[in-house]
């Protein structure tokens, strides 16, 4: 189990991170959310050991590191946002690597390396030099690497970067399986759809502090609408055309992303002919109407008034 | 620190070094090259034949003792003598293609035979130099001094004109008022002396050959080395030089190296595992320092190999100044490492600063060349040590003692580099 509490981080004028407080149970993935600069690596790396937070404790296992050298690290596997391996050097090699530095030896460090290479799924490519590798197999082999010394708790911090999808899938398949061994994933993205698919529980970060934190269906009750009305509308109006929408009686969001407007409404039944009348009124032609549960997107907008990607 | 982890950190760094062709070429190929491009170069004398100064000569005298003079500088062994005419020889000077012209000019014979006894209106010959052979000049002048007075003495006091020189220096003195009477009888007495002894051997035409003034001693040359009999070998410094040039070139990278691995976020996974940052840090150091001593080692290998250099002097002495060097090699790519920000921006800054060293340290030219100022001052940088220790200990042959100062200096800048290093040590880029 891995336990965070209070963890508070500064940089001169800055608070990268305030507060910050979570468990994350066995068998459990927790996912982090947040734009970029909210906060998540900050945390992230605090939890690694590779930051000293200002405040806090972060209790791995029931252990607090102390110290470069503490052996309650080995308990913790780290996979950066950065690929982090030697591209001159061979899978194989990286693996073997950075499986002597967690002094892992002879046939423990053949079997790591094996699981390894299992979870990665590249068992054909184990001798080329990762420089040959795609992104998306850099990815796996940078997850891979992590997981090496069997740790109980795994840090993910914005795994699938740059990852084609058949990758993302197969890390996601992977992450899934480790979940059920029973692992504590602790995984840092800025795509919702990823947490919504692979976590537990979430926690949204937005500048440094953490504004929700449960599990995803209680944080989509949090915001008190949680229908989107999704209209293709075909002669959308200028800057400030939806200001009047969204005084209209029952709808709480109104954001145009270009192609498709999404309207946020309390109750579908009631707000839905208001909307489609208040457009009608004003000529606005429809190519066509959908309407889903209010995603983890629509959540962060409502709770910080922004979307994820453009914050 | 964990001894496996050290382990397989030094192996993992040694193995992306040899695996780097261009760090391998930079660090191995280069100093080989350039050194031997150095010592061929700057070598002495005995390495191989002076290159000799080219000299056009300008005759405008056509005389007999003009003739002889030029002959004689053609024979002399420092000088590749051509004749030219005055505007040839100009233009020769100013296009860089003759370092030298000399101009006699006409009654050249005549007056230097005059004023061998009397003074008075010397003959002046003209040197016409390329500025940037300014140290040639000065030979070629020394050269034709000697030359010019032994041809013109023999003339004067034994060749067909020598009668008539002797005559009229003997009515000018007669009709000299300047002089005491004392001084003018004496000086009367050495000329007509000479005037006999001038019809006594003149019917010799070997103590004609004889006559005039000759170098009163001979020179043997010795250069002073490791023992007797033992010939300086121009590449040992050469080698030495280049050697700790494309040693801190290599000590530069590998300070690059920790900062693209911090970049590329190799370190997090380096911290987030149990190590010490004494342990990344000294297998850094440990593995920059090992590809140092097979740097020189492999250098004066080839060294002794292809071009005979030995190690005249102790070869504990050698073993101890590479080590020394190499531990302060490492350290240096530490300093870089932690005093840099991201690699573009430290490269630059680190390579003008070793070039610096380099210079400062003598390995380009030797530092007894520099001025006496600059000579105490290069003391200050390590670069000067290890050039002196590994000349001292190759060429020198100077025993293990002399070794010691240097190792000494170079172990007290390696202390110095580590401890900043320790001290401004960060995981993060700042």
């Amino acid at each position: 189990m891995l336990e965070v509490a209070g963890l508070h981080k500064r940089y001169g004028d800055l608070v990268a991170v305030e507060e910050v407080s979570f468990v994350a149970r066995p068998g459990e993935m927790v996912g982090l959310l947040g734009p970029n600069g909210a906060g998540k690596t900050t945390t992230v790396s605090m939890i690694a050991g590779l930051l000293t937070p200002d405040r806090g404790e972060v209790r791995i296992e029931g252990g607090v590191v102390r110290g470069e050298t503490d052996p309650v690290k080995l308990r913790l596997g780290l996979v950066p946002q950065e690929v982090a391996l030697h591209d001159e050097l061979s899978a194989r090699e990286n693996l073997a690597l950075f499986g002597a530095i967690y002094n892992l030896r002879g046939a423990q460090l053949s079997h790591a390396m094996e699981s390894a290479f299992d979870v990665a799924g590249l068992a054909d490519r184990a001798k080329d030099r990762v420089s040959t590798f795609s992104g998306g197999m850099k990815r796996r082999l940078n997850l891979a690497v992590a997981l090496l010394h069997g740790p109980r708790i795994l840090l993910l911090d914005e795994p699938t970067v740059g990852v084609d999808p058949q990758s993302r899938n197969q890390i996601f398949a992977s992450l899934e399986e480790l979940k059920r061994q029973g692992k504590t994933l602790v995984y840092t993205t800025h795509y919702m759809e990823e947490a919504e698919r692979l976590c537990d529980r979430i926690i949204i970060i937005d500048h440094g502090k953490v504004i929700a934190n449960d599990t995803l269906d209680a944080v989509r009750r949090m915001v008190p609408s949680v229908n989107v009305l999704e209209i293709g509308v075909e002669n959308p109006g200028r800057d400030g055309w939806l200001d009047g929408l969204r005084t209209v009686d029952g709808v709480s969001a109104a954001v145009w992303d270009g192609s498709t407007l999404r309207v946020t409404v309390r109750d579908l039944l009631e707000s839905s002919p208001c909307v489609l009348v208040w457009l009608r009124e004003r000529s606005y032609r429809c190519s066509h109407v959908t309407s889903q549960r209010a995603d983890l997107e629509t959540v962060f907008l409502s709770l910080t008034g922004r979307r994820v990607r453009n914050a | 620190m964990s001894y496996t982890a050290f382990q397989v950190l030094v192996r993992r760094d040694l193995r992306l070094f040899f695996q780097d062709r261009r760090a391998v070429t930079m660090s191995f190929v280069a100093p080989i090259v350039i050194g031997s491009f150095f010592g061929y170069v700057f070598g002495s004398a005995q390495d191989r034949p002076p290159s000799k100064i080219e000299v056009a000569v300008v005759n405008q005298d056509d005389s007999e003792v003009s003739h002889k003079v030029i002959a004689a500088l053609g024979a002399d062994s420092a000088l590749d003598v051509k004749g030219r005419s005055l505007d040839e020889a100009r233009e020769l000077v100013r296009g860089g293609k003759t370092t030298v012209a000399a101009v006699f000019p006409p009654g050249f014979a005549e007056r230097a035979g005059k004023s061998f006894f009397r003074g008075g209106d010397k003959p002046e010959i003209q040197l016409l130099f390329d500025p940037s052979h300014a140290t040639e000049v000065q030979v070629v002048r020394g050269v034709l001094t000697q030359h010019v007075m032994e041809v013109v003495s023999r003339e004067a006091m034994g060749g067909p004109t020598s009668k008539r020189l002797l005559g009229d220096a003997l009515r000018d003195l007669d009709k000299s008022t300047g002089m005491k009477p004392a001084d003018q009888a004496a000086l009367r007495r050495m000329l007509e002396s000479v005037g006999d002894w001038n019809q006594r051997q003149g019917s010799s035409p070997q103590v004609q050959a004889n006559a005039g003034f000759n170098m009163p001693y001979t020179v043997k040359q010795e250069a002073v080395t490791a023992r007797q009999g033992v010939q300086y070998n121009s590449m040992a410094h050469s080698f030495a030089g280049m050697c700790v040039q494309f040693i801190l070139f290599m000590g530069i990278d590998a300070g690059m190296v920790v900062l693209t691995q911090r970049r590329s976020g190799l370190w997090k996974r380096l911290q987030a595992a149990p190590l010490s940052r004494y342990t990344i840090i000294g297998s850094r150091a440990a593995s920059a320092a090992i590809v140092a001593i097979v740097i020189m080692l492999t250098v004066f290998g080839f060294a002794r190999v292809v071009f005979g250099v030995r190690i005249e002097g102790s070869f504990a002495g050698f073993l101890g100044v590479c080590v020394a060097f190499a531990i302060m090699t490492a350290t240096f790519g530490l300093l870089v490492a932690v005093l840099g920000k991201t690699p573009e921006a430290t490269r630059g800054i680190a390579i003008l600063v070793t070039l610096i060293l380099v210079m400062l340290g003598g390995s380009w030219v030797p530092a007894f060349i520099f001025p006496q100022w600059l000579q105490k001052v290069s003391f200050a940088v390590p670069t000067r040590w290890a050039v002196d220790g590994l000349d001292a200990m190759v060429w020198r042959g100077s025993s293990f003692e002399a070794a010691l100062g240097p190792i000494a200096a170079l172990l007290a800048f390696a202390a110095v580099f580590g401890v900043i290093a320790v001290w401004r040590f960060r995981w993060e880029a700042s």
